[in-house]
């Protein structure tokens, strides 16, 4: 039978190196929480064509490096009524390496989940006294992808313990819920299905190490809460918005779920 | 209207009524009675079974009897041999409400009205309007119309 013709499939034993350096961990034990549920974690790289693959292997193939480029540019561009830049109190881009694998996180003084976005934004607002930027526009976007290609090749580590525990929980309960006329949930198509087509779509597990992705078919960078709204749509259901306290406690618990993967963003996805 | 009421008659009392999705009586998993009393058009059934806006089975389902048809599913087993496999009353359980036969599988209801979490309005995104009637995936002539299609997939 001709399964999917014409959606070439990706080589399973690939491996990732960005640049012909950095290495990404692509495949790994999966964490202790999904015992039960998966022994091996694979990042949605794995599950796309050759392609596809090929143009994350070379940043002047991927064309989400654009945005990255745009991102440096506002990284060290002055903003709002104080007049100061990221990089005013940041310092080089780089020197944030190692903050997009903690995220999402607790934020002891807003106390609740952060999502990278929602820090950037409070840094915006309260330290450079400029507009926050809406989930998942395109600045947000760019900015999010700059910080995460500064930490590729490094792996995601969520805690899920601690103050951030309830909000995981909630997440964890929403991944499991069936939703829509089609009464699916994540974990029947990313959980159980995953390495099958879905029509046209070879699904992968769904992990969001490689967000904001680039989508071919969107040509733009994505966001993790915008592509679950796509994603919970599909099961014919009412979707939360992105920005919705849902959506925020369900990126914290599938950003769990890649915990050991490499952070590879901004990936190149179909 | 006389050629109308003449086929009506021929073909019983079920013609006028229509099973709604919530008197669909079954036994098991099995639906033995016609929801419509119109016999099946297998023709249209694959043409329902293969249309991304229709049934969509192909979506998660494979077959060579469609193999015209690009981007075969891998969800859900391949469907060649299947009016074998099952009866025309299991056909007809399986494809009203699939759950029946098998606890908690993935195949959606494709003839039920109730019981859904925050049930949208087809991929909109939004909400089902509140108080309008929801209607099932297929009508009930589709549901038929899938299952004489499904009764040929013999092998
Ligand atoms: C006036 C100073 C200032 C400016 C300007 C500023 N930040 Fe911050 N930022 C901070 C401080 C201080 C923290 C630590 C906050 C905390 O610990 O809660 C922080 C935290 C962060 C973090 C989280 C780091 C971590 O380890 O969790 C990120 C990401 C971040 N900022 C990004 C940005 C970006 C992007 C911009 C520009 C759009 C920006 N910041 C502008 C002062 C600033
Ligand atoms: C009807 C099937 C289906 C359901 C239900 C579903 N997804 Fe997806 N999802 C897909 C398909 C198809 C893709 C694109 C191919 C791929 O990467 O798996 C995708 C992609 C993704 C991606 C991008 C992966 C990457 O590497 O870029 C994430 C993240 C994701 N889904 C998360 C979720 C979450 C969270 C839920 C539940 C809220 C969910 N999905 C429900 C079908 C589904
Ligand atoms: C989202 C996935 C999905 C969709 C859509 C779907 N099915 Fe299924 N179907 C399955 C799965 C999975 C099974 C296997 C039952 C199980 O063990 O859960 C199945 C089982 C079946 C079976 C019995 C399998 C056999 O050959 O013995 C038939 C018949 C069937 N489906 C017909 C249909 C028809 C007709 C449609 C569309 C109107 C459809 N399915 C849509 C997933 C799906």
């Amino acid at each position: 039978l001709a399964f999917g013709a014409g959606a070439a499939m990706a080589d399973e034993d690939a491996e990732l190196v960005i640049n012909g350096e950095i290495e990404i961990v692509t495949k790994t034990a999966a964490p202790a929480h999904l015992d039960g549920a998966l022994d091996e974690i694979m990042s949605g790289w794995r599950f796309r064509d050759d392609t596809t693959q090929a143009m994350q292997m070379d940043d002047f193939d991927n064309p989400a490096m654009l945005a990255v480029e745009d991102a440096l540019e506002i990284w060290a561009t002055a903003d709002g009524s104080e007049g100061k830049s990221c990089m005013d109190c940041h310092g080089a881009a780089e020197d944030m390496a190692g903050v997009k694998p903690v995220y999402p996180k607790w934020n002891e003084a807003a106390g609740e989940v952060y999502t990278l976005q929602m820090q950037v934004n409070d840094c915006r607002e309260n330290r450079m006294g400029a507009e926050p930027w809406k989930v998942d526009a395109s600045d947000a976007l760019a900015m999010e992808g700059l910080l995460s290609s500064v930490s590729r090749g490094m792996p995601m580590n969520v805690a899920i313990d601690g103050p951030a525990q309830s909000t995981w929980e909630q997440g964890k309960e929403l991944y499991y819920t069936r939703t829509g006329q089609l009464d699916l949930s994540c974990a029947t198509c990313h959980e159980q299905n995953y390495g099958n087509m879905i029509r046209a779509d070879h699904l992968s597990m769904g992990m969001v190490n490689g967000f904001p992705t680039y989508r071919l078919k969107d040509s733009k960078l994505v966001g993790v809460q915008s592509r679950f709204k796509g994603c919970v749509r599909d099961t014919r259901a009412e979707t939360y918005s992105p920005g919705s306290p849902e959506f925020i406690a369900l990126e914290l618990y599938v950003a769990s779920r890649a915990n050991g993967l490499s952070v590879e963003g901004p990936a190149v996805r179909n | 209207m006389i050629a109308l009421a003449a086929f009506a008659m021929g073909t019983g009392a079920a013609f006028a009524e229509e099973t709604a999705p919530e008197n669909v009586s079954f036994d098991g998993y099995e639906v033995a009675e016609s929801l419509t009393g119109v016999p099946g058009d297998p023709e249209k059934g694959r043409e329902i079974m293969t249309n991304k806006s229709a049934g969509n089975c192909i979506s998660c389902h494979a077959a060579e009897a469609y193999a015209d048809v690009p981007f075969h599913g891998e969800v859900g087993p391949v469907l060649d041999g299947a009016g074998d496999r099952w009866s025309e009353a299991e056909l007809r359980g399986l494809v009203v409400n699939a759950k029946m036969a098998f606890d908690g599988t993935v195949m959606p209801a494709f003839y039920k009205t109730d019981g859904f979490t925050r049930l949208g309005d087809a991929f909109t995104g939004k909400a089902w309007p509140e108080g309008e009637p929801v209607t099932p995936l297929l009508t009930a002539q589709e549901v038929e119309d899938v299952v004489a299609y499904l009764k040929t997939l013999t092998e």
